[in-house]
């Protein structure tokens, strides 16, 4: 599949990726949609945000009550708001743990992200543009790591992790995650069509090393799919709740996922902590779909990547 | 011979010998960490699966421990395991309701979404994909007060209905698992199939409607063929998810006792592992599922392979 695309290299003429061509405007062409349609159609996704969005209302809401209210009230408007208290009573529980558990997500999402990026960047680019011995049957072996259910990793890792004394530590969590299989076979396909041969040539006449060409040049050719896959990654480990789980049992390594369940779990003998897991998963959930939402375009504009061969 | 034959190569081009290097030193961060985080993984679980401890009972504290080679002892125990073998019926049964459920969901809202009639398509595909990034278990936790009857407003407003559905009984508990699942990913799968559609040409559209085709027509006979290859890819990685659920029934057996600590393969490993310390059986399950995923994944493709070719 990816040699088809090799030999329909761009001429040195057109060096821009192979883009499928742009629509002129946004406005899509209104011509044979009648208003019954239109209407139909806009209330078919009307209906679809209603599900989309009513449990992260609800959510904003709930975390703006007290304990008695949270439990006495209807669920989807407001009875005696006191957001800034919940906020307070979170932020301060336990010595500031909550803060604590928003960073080392943000440590591990962050890192793990970037570490993964440039590694799956360099195989990538290494995969689609030199070629050797055996080349197919690595990336045969990538193709087999897309297929591979990460939760089946998580037990074998926590028994090396265990073994070589890496538990409870923040690399156990990082490591494991500068591995995406799928990063690579993105930056693979990405490279081959967006980093023509030709550049190539003309940096190695210019006298540029091999590995200052991939930092200098193709790594900057290959930036939409660099931002793709770095936020595959973020979203991927940040949601991810099974390594951590297996690897990490002190609090103050926890991402926030962890240790809002962990809130949730003791709230039977606490009640006191259901205002605070609420509260905390409102804060997460809005710091997440705020991130998500202002990076979309980079999505939309890679997403195609895996999927265009 | 051939090894020989090209070090003579080498040594005539300095040039193919610097991208030789190139080529290792850019290739060898991911394969050492694929080796050390995927394939030693995967091949320590596949050995520890072939031993099992042997406790000696005349010893108390203090030992009495040793580990034995047990074949294919874990394997045959997991199926002849009643509850284990009813956590894979019950994630193949999930998987295969909740597979063409969230693609269909997925296609006929992407086809919404690009089709002439909608408008406000960035507002709507904002909100469809906002829920992907609340992660599976605050998502599990959101929709579990949702269920919890004391607290849920659907349930308040179902009840207005004369309904009093039990999301949390024993009929409804996977299926409400499935909705936390769709909620969270579906939005997702809609912006992999309309980036796929925005990169239809408009002349095609164009010319088709000219001929004469109406909306259902287009999006039957144009759009649907060629978003083909995005519709593939979401349903691999759905297969793939579904088959590894785990943190929604962790999260969900907090308030529903029919979460049983076997209820998905995944939490059945996990709970063999950490609750009885027996990793030699866990890793065999664990095994179990990631073989069984992968040969779905790799029927799928199969296929649409050959179904491809037909058309």
């Amino acid at each position: 599949m990816t040699e088809t695309r090799e030999r329909t290299l761009p001429t040195p003429g057109e060096v821009k990726p192979t883009q499928p061509t742009r629509r002129p405007a946004r406005r899509r062409v209104t011509r044979g949609s009648s208003i019954g349609s239109q209407v139909g159609t806009i209330s078919a996704l009307f209906i679809a945000t209603l599900y989309f969005v009513t449990p992260i209302y609800w959510l904003l809401v709930s975390a703006t009550k007290g304990t008695g209210t949270l439990f006495n009230s209807f669920g989807l408007w407001f009875k005696d708001p006191q957001l800034g208290q919940n906020l307070r009573d979170t932020f301060n529980y336990s010595g500031h743990i909550f803060l604590r558990w928003l960073a080392n997500s943000l440590i591990y999402a962050v890192g793990g992200a970037i570490g993964a990026t440039l590694i799956a960047a360099a195989a990538g680019y290494a995969l689609a543009k030199y070629t050797f011995r055996g080349r197919e049957a690595l990336f045969s072996c990538v193709l087999a790591g897309v297929m591979l259910p990460s939760t089946a990793l998580a037990l074998p890792l926590y028994l090396m992790a265990s073994k070589v004394g890496m538990l409870d530590t923040y690399w156990a969590v990082l490591l494991p995650n500068f591995v995406s299989p799928f990063g690579v076979y993105l930056m693979r396909v990405y490279a081959a069509s967006a980093v023509p041969d030709e550049i190539l040539a003309a940096a190695r006449i210019d006298g540029a090393g091999e590995i200052r060409i991939f930092f200098s040049v193709a790594l900057r050719l290959m930036t939409p799919a660099v931002v793709t896959v770095s936020l595959f990654q973020f979203v991927a480990i940040w949601n991810n709740y099974f390594l951590p789980l297996v690897m990490l049992t002190h609090e103050s390594l926890f991402p926030s996922s962890l240790g809002l369940v962990l809130w949730d779990s003791q709230a039977d003998r606490a009640p006191g902590l259901y205002v605070l897991t609420v509260t905390g998963t409102a804060v997460s959930v809005v710091i997440l779909i705020a991130a998500i939402l202002s990076l979309q375009r980079f999505w939309r504009s890679g997403l195609t990547l895996g999927a265009l061969k | 011979m051939q090894a020989s034959a090209s070090t003579q190569h080498v040594r005539r081009h300095p040039a193919a010998r610097s991208r030789r290097r190139a080529a290792v030193i850019l290739l060898v961060p991911f394969f050492a960490m694929f080796v050390g985080f995927f394939v030693a993984p995967i091949g320590y679980a596949v050995y520890q699966s072939l031993f099992r401890v042997h406790l000696s009972e005349t010893l108390g504290i203090g030992g009495g421990q040793t580990t034995v080679f047990a074949g294919l002892q874990n394997y045959t125990r997991s199926f002849a395991d009643a509850r284990f073998v009813a956590s894979v019926g019950r994630i193949v049964l999930f998987a295969v309701v909740e597979v063409p459920v969230m693609i269909f969901f997925a296609v006929i809202l992407g086809l919404l979404l690009d089709s002439a009639s909608a408008r406000w398509p960035g507002f709507f595909r904002s909100a469809f994909f906002a829920p992907y990034g609340v992660p599976g278990v605050i998502a599990s936790l959101m929709w579990g007060f949702l269920y919890l009857p004391s607290l849920s407003p659907v349930v308040d407003i179902l009840g207005w209905f004369g309904l009093h559905p039990d999301f949390l009984g024993s009929g409804l508990t996977l299926w409400s698992i499935a909705n936390i699942v769709t909620w969270s990913f579906a939005g997702y799968n809609v912006l992999v199939v309309t980036a796929q559609l925005k990169s239809i040409s408009p002349d095609l559209i164009e010319s088709a409607t000219i001929d004469g085709a109406g909306q259902w027509k287009i999006a039957r006979y144009v759009k649907l063929p060629l978003a083909r290859p995005a519709i593939i890819l979401a349903t691999v990685f759905t297969i793939i998810g579904s088959l590894q659920l785990f943190a929604e029934p962790l999260v969900l057996q907090l308030i529903d006792n029919h979460v049983s600590p076997t209820y998905t393969p995944n939490l059945s490993a996990y709970n063999e592992a950490f609750q009885y310390n027996d990793y030699n059986y866990a890793a065999a399950q664990s095994v179990i599922v990631a073989v069984l995923a992968m040969i779905l994944s790799f029927a799928f493709l199969k296929f649409t392979q050959r179904n491809g070719s037909d058309a």
